[in-house]
């Protein structure tokens, strides 16, 4: 494995109880990629993500980050470390606005303890006011500002998608992982989200995404890896991989999909 | 520290109490003429009380979504620590100069609000794990457990330092310099100053980055600690806030009561600060003593209107008053008196 990789997923196996979601899986992520995942359902692509943002522990094997190991940590570790993450099932805070899922993702950065947010100290006020500032720059390019102080709740679903992943950008990631970007959204909408995600990865944002929509991951990855049963099948550029035989065959079997 | 967006309605809250405690002073019991003994002073310091309670309780349960059945716990371990270390300070070793100076029981009662609320990391670190029904249960049993060990002197008969049944009375008031905090018109002001400070305490956490996190953890801790909201920590750090408020309160009625028994800290009256924090709303800080007053108000026109004619079973049927409350409020007011439009008029000009 080369030096470089920003991400390293070494030998993982990962069993509920008696069933084997992820079979000594390897790949990894290099920096300033797009790097799309795809399989058949239950193939284990959230459980790798969720193993990635430390939301699971592996049963076996290593997940390297930056050069160190994530195994172990809890999840807000992980997004301190620089891993963002958006949901399959999308996961917001209900009653509360777009601005403020904006903030919580900056939580971070404002560096304020309970005691400071009791006693709203001075210096907690003047962190605010630059988040509020900062997550307003954020909306805006993600063109959300005119849903600023929306409750979640009433927005259509395409705009949740949008709003997970200007919360994910908040914490600033190197690595973001996105769990199905483009499902429930419609072209448009899609074509959007995919312009969004090749404009993050021109910023340095490396990409990891999980995505059923083939014309979508096969536009937008430079590298593909397939999972089917937990097994990691194979890896490499789009066109290679569309081609592949086992790959053809695993989603054949699926029937439904793709 | 005040010029926030809730500061003018504070302001006036603070006006509104200053008014009344100062007509009070003036012209004692004029509060219980206006109302034909409904509202005595006494109400309105237990109000006070309870209102520095259910600040601690709104964050933790309707911010943060933290079920807690056991919160009357920590008021008697306040109030407990304040009474034996008030009027067993002979007995504990504590030298009559130290423990006859006007300071010492603010000083206790500092102490005693750190240490419970040291207590409450710890056993929060813990329990807070437990989702659901499992923390309610877990926090039903904390409070059980407290209970229980207050009763049985903390195990430790031959000091008898808590009582026992009877608890400890003799109590002192508190005092600032040579000055008794007292009357109860007096002493009013004591208690609402320090149920104001915590709505200013309250009011602050809400409307902060930790505020923030608290709501986002309700709605979904996965996504909370996605991006970085260390959730386990500050769930144990609101639990925390909310027992060392209570311990405080706890403290304030000691000196208030002047004795303290184990049963004002039991099951029942954990289950009356859930009610009056449903009634008041428990997402918000103003349904603290919109819920107090409420709940308190209504148990003293039950006990003077209705079970006054039954005296018998009066005692027995408060708990059932009280769950009856809370069913109602939870299937036809969900969120508590300050969803209600005319309140919010009044009350939720901020914002
Ligand atoms: N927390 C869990 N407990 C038990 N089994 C689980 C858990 N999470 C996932 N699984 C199982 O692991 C397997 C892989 O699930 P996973 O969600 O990772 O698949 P996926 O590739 O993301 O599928 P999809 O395309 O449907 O999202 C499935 O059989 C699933 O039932
Ligand atoms: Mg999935």
């Amino acid at each position: 494995m080369s030096r470089d990789s920003l991400l390293r997923v070494e030998r993982v196996t990962k069993a509920f109880d008696g069933l084997v979601a992820l079979s000594e899986v390897s790949l990894e992520v290099r920096p300033g990629q797009i790097k799309g995942l795809i399989g058949p359902n239950g193939a284990g692509k959230t459980t790798l993500f969720n193993l990635i943002a430390c939301c699971l522990a592996p049963s076996a094997g290593d997940i390297v980050f930056c050069g160190r190991s994530l195994v172990g940590l809890p999840p807000h570790r992980a997004a301190e470390l620089g891993i963002a993450r958006t949901f399959q099932n999308v996961q917001v805070f209900p009653g509360m606005t777009v601005l403020e899922h904006v903030l919580v993702g900056l939580h971070r950065q404002a560096r304020a303890g309970l005691a400071a947010c009791a006693l709203q100290t001075v210096r907690l006020r003047r962190t605010e006011r630059r988040l509020r500032e900062e997550a307003e720059a954020l909306l805006d390019r993600l063109d959300l500002l005119p849903w600023a102080e929306v409750p979640v709740e009433t927005l259509p679903f395409g705009l949740l998608r949008r709003v997970e992943l200007a919360r994910a950008l908040a914490v600033r990631p190197k690595l973001l992982l996105l769990d199905e970007p483009g499902s429930g959204l419609n072209p448009t909408e899609k074509q959007a989200m995919s312009q969004l995600v090749r404009g993050l990865r021109d910023e340095g944002i490396t990409v990891f995404l999980v995505e059923h929509d083939m014309t979508m991951v096969m536009g937008l990855a430079d590298e593909v890896a397939v999972l089917d049963h937990g097994s990691l099948l194979c890896e490499g550029p789009p066109q290679q991989v569309q081609r592949d035989p086992r790959v053809v065959a695993a989603y054949l079997g699926e029937g439904d999909d793709a | 520290m005040m010029a926030r967006a809730w500061g003018r309605t504070w302001f006036l809250a603070a006006a509104a109490v200053a008014a009344v405690g100062g007509v009070e002073l003036a012209w004692p019991g004029t509060v219980a003429r206006l109302t034909r003994g409904l509202v005595s002073a006494d109400l309105l310091i237990r109000a006070g009380l309870f209102t520095v309670v259910l600040v601690g309780l709104n964050l933790l349960m309707g911010y943060a979504g933290q079920a807690s059945l056991g919160q009357a716990a920590f008021y008697g371990l306040g109030a407990f620590a304040s009474a034996i270390f008030t009027v067993r300070a002979q007995a504990l070793g504590i030298p009559p100069s130290v423990a006859g100076a006007w300071w010492w029981p603010w000083l206790v009662m500092l102490l005693a609000a750190v240490a419970v609320g040291a207590f409450a990391l710890g056993v929060g670190w813990v329990i807070l794990r437990l989702r659901g029904h499992y923390l309610a249960m877990a926090t039903l049993g904390l409070g059980i457990i407290v209970y229980i060990v207050l009763r049985e002197n903390l195990g430790l008969p031959h000091l008898n330092l808590t009582g026992g049944f009877d608890g400890i009375v003799g109590v002192p008031r508190l005092r600032v310099g040579g000055a008794e905090l007292w009357p109860v018109q007096v002493y009013y002001f004591v208690v609402w100053a320090a149920a104001l400070g915590a709505m200013a305490l309250g009011l602050n956490v809400v409307h902060s980055p930790a505020g923030r996190a608290l709501r986002a953890l309700h709605g979904s801790e996965l996504a909370a600690e996605s991006v970085g909201v260390d959730v386990g920590r500050l769930k144990a750090q609101i639990f925390a806030l909310s027992a060392a408020l209570a311990s405080v309160a706890g403290s304030l009625y000691a000196h208030f009561q002047a004795a303290v028994v184990p049963d004002t800290f039991g099951f029942v009256p954990s289950l009356e600060l859930v009610v009056m924090s449903a009634v008041g709303g428990m997402s918000s800080i103003w349904g603290a003593p919109l819920g107090a007053l409420a709940v308190l108000l209504l148990e003293q026109l039950l006990r003077t209107h209705v079970l006054g004619f039954v005296p018998a079973v009066s005692g027995e049927l408060e708990p059932v008053v009280f769950g009856l409350m809370l069913v109602v409020i939870m299937m036809f007011w969900p969120a508590g008196l300050v969803s209600s439009r005319r309140v919010q008029g009044a009350v939720w000009a901020s914002r």
